[in-house]
């Protein structure tokens, strides 16, 4: 009965980089299949000839002129960073193995 | 030498020859060029947009993406896109949005790129090109706006390779700053001639950008880089699977890489192999592509619109006004130069194929006569360029002293023996014309008193040449020409030497 299965939940939850137990796939995808049966609901609302909502603020064309502002201080900028080199940001090995 | 190069690559890893893979297979190729926009801020904030600054100085709340903060697009960067497809022919579209492109890779603080996705800002546009006399129309997809990613620095592989690499420093910078995509769509139908089409369209590409004025494209400096995507099919078949070939930052590079992956391709084919979608990188010294990351996850960027900039409705007055400011486009000015210079069709597209435009333009305008500055940038010029395997303009030697150069010749000064050995003393560094002339004694020897003994000495050494001449045969004068030149180490101006000799022996 269920719509979403335990790897389709899995493979979400890798694209977003979510540590999930086995137990915790079970849960979501029985929480995913609630929400997926609501969704139905609203699908059968007919709606032939409504433009798509794109965002919920009626704005359109909201530009900034091309002035330059000041920046943040560098010190500022690498005090949120779990670790700093060379001034820089300083990040785990991108890549798993040599490829 | 680059036949014999690519010889010693073709045993070693299985590639075709050229012609005969052209021959076999006919080649689709599509292009995707990223430029980085001369804005001075960022496409979402106000940071500056300066090359070379101090790392990590140019980063604010919003393209480091700390919470709380809110993008707001730049109009400036929205113009010049909207020009770059007007310039493209393309339709700006009346409704258009920015989109997320999620994925996880430390150049972007964000976790995403902002980008677009289903509705770019232009669509359906062409470039055409001329190649070998032949118009090819390269038809473009979709131009669209996102931004640029941060600077990543590999530390403990090799080289600065992210292979091998133990960790990576990152600096934000760049990030954020607007960089404009452009799409072609798939071109069939150039046959052996791929590789030109492929450089005369981002070529042509870098011209019209750059005649906008939006962005520098300096593809040395990275603000204009290439992929190039080929594919190889039988004739009358379907098109087949195409590599992406990322990192493609020359023009001679865009054609050594798909004349590469013609090559390679042709030869898997051949052996009855498949080719596999996947990218590749090119390789500048080699002239090769390598396959990138070999099990890589099928790229799902889970693409959704961006929430935190509002949706753009580019009215036509708008797009109207902007396209009465696009300057005159690179095909109509090399129109008119072909004019202004006096060149034939051959000679003008010689010229377009050897990128030697806004060179000799420049040439000109340093005083020189067009024939002059054609004559330098196609001839000598360009063969030393093929010899270093250098773009043209990337030769040690301005414009402005090619002008100097030909004064020299015009003045008599030098003659073109002696030019070409100006030529080596300036792009070995050594300064402008006159400098090197003087430094290395190159000036033609004008003092006739020198020549008129150079003449006596050669007349005594030939006497029977001599004879000739005197009996009227002004054609062997050649001989004592060439004795005189060889005196002078080439110093000498032939028509003053002949009109001495002819007047001594009269």
């Amino acid at each position: 009965m269920s719509t979403i299965s335990r790897e389709e939940v899995a493979h979400l939850a890798r694209l977003a980089r979510l540590e999930v137990t086995d137990d915790e796939l079970d849960a979501f995808a029985g929480q995913l299949d609630v929400i997926l049966e609501s969704m139905k609901t609203l699908a059968e609302v007919n709606t032939d000839g409504v433009q798509p909502t794109s965002h919920a603020v009626p704005l359109v064309n909201v530009f900034r002129e091309d002035q330059p502002q000041p920046s943040l201080p560098r010190d500022a900028v690498l005090a949120g960073a779990p670790d700093t080199a060379e001034d820089r940001f300083r990040v785990p090995r991108i890549l798993d193995e040599e490829a | 030498m680059t036949q014999q190069i690519d010889g010693s690559q073709a045993r070693r890893s299985g590639l075709n020859d050229y012609d005969k893979a052209v021959e076999t297979y006919e080649p689709v190729l599509g292009l995707e060029t990223h430029i980085e926009l001369d804005t001075r801020t960022k496409m979402f904030c106000g940071c500056s947009t300066t090359f070379g600054a101090e790392p990590n100085t140019q980063t604010c709340p919003v393209c480091l993406a700390l919470p709380g903060a809110l993008p707001v697009a730049n109009k400036a960067a929205i113009e010049a896109t909207i020009k770059i497809g007007l310039a493209l022919n393309c339709h700006i579209a009346e409704w258009t949005r920015f989109a997320r492109k999620n994925y996880f890779y430390p150049d972007m603080p964000k976790n995403f790129q902002t980008s677009q996705y289903e509705e770019p800002l232009c669509e359906n546009g062409y470039v055409d090109v001329v190649v070998d006399g032949k118009e090819y129309r390269v038809e473009i997809e979709r131009v669209h706006l996102e931004e640029d990613t941060g600077k990543t620095l590999h530390v403990g592989g090799a080289t600065g390779r992210i292979h091998g690499a133990t960790e990576s420093l990152v600096d934000y910078n760049r990030a954020g700053i607007p960089l404009v995509e452009i799409v072609t769509k798939p071109v069939p139908g150039t046959g052996a001639l791929a590789p030109e089409v492929a450089k005369a369209y981002t070529a042509e590409l870098r011209d019209i950008v750059r005649s906008l004025g939006v962005s520098d494209v300096r593809m040395e400096q990275g603000s204009l880089r290439c992929d190039v995507n080929l594919s190889l099919n039988l004739p009358g078949e379907e098109w087949g699977t195409r590599t992406e070939t990322k990192n493609v930052n020359s023009l001679r590079s865009v054609e050594r890489a798909v004349r590469y992956e013609v090559r390679r391709q042709s030869a898997l084919l051949d052996a009855g192999e498949r080719i596999f979608q996947e990218t590749r990188h090119f390789q500048e010294t080699t002239g090769e592509t390598r396959a990138g990351r070999s099990k890589e996850e099928a790229t799902d960027y889970r693409y959704f619109p961006e929430p935190d900039l509002a949706v753009m409705e580019p009215s036509r007055e708008w797009v109207e006004e902007l396209r009465a400011t696009l300057p005159e486009l690179p095909r109509k000015r090399r129109e008119r130069l072909q004019a202004e210079w006096s060149l034939g069709d051959k000679e003008m597209q010689s010229v377009v194929n050897a990128d030697a435009v806004d060179l000799i333009q420049a040439t000109v305008d340093a005083g020189t006569t067009p024939s002059g500055a054609v004559k330098w940038w196609l001839g000598e010029l360009s063969r030393r360029a093929n010899e270093s395997g250098e773009e043209l303009a990337a030769l040690a030697i301005t414009p402005k002293q090619v002008a100097e150069l030909q004064g020299m010749v015009d003045d008599g000064r030098l003659n073109d023996k002696l030019a070409r050995q100006v030529i080596d003393g300036v792009l070995a560094g050594e300064g402008d014309p006159a400098d090197v002339a003087a430094k290395r004694g190159l000036e033609v020897v004008s003092d006739t008193g020198a020549l008129e003994v150079a003449v006596e000495e050669a007349i005594a050494a030939n006497p029977a040449v001599a004879d000739k001449i005197r009996g009227g045969t002004h054609a062997a004068a050649g001989v004592l020409i060439g004795a005189v030149m060889k005196a002078t180490k080439g110093q000498a101006d032939a028509g003053t030497v002949r009109k001495i000799i002819l007047d001594k022996l009269s």
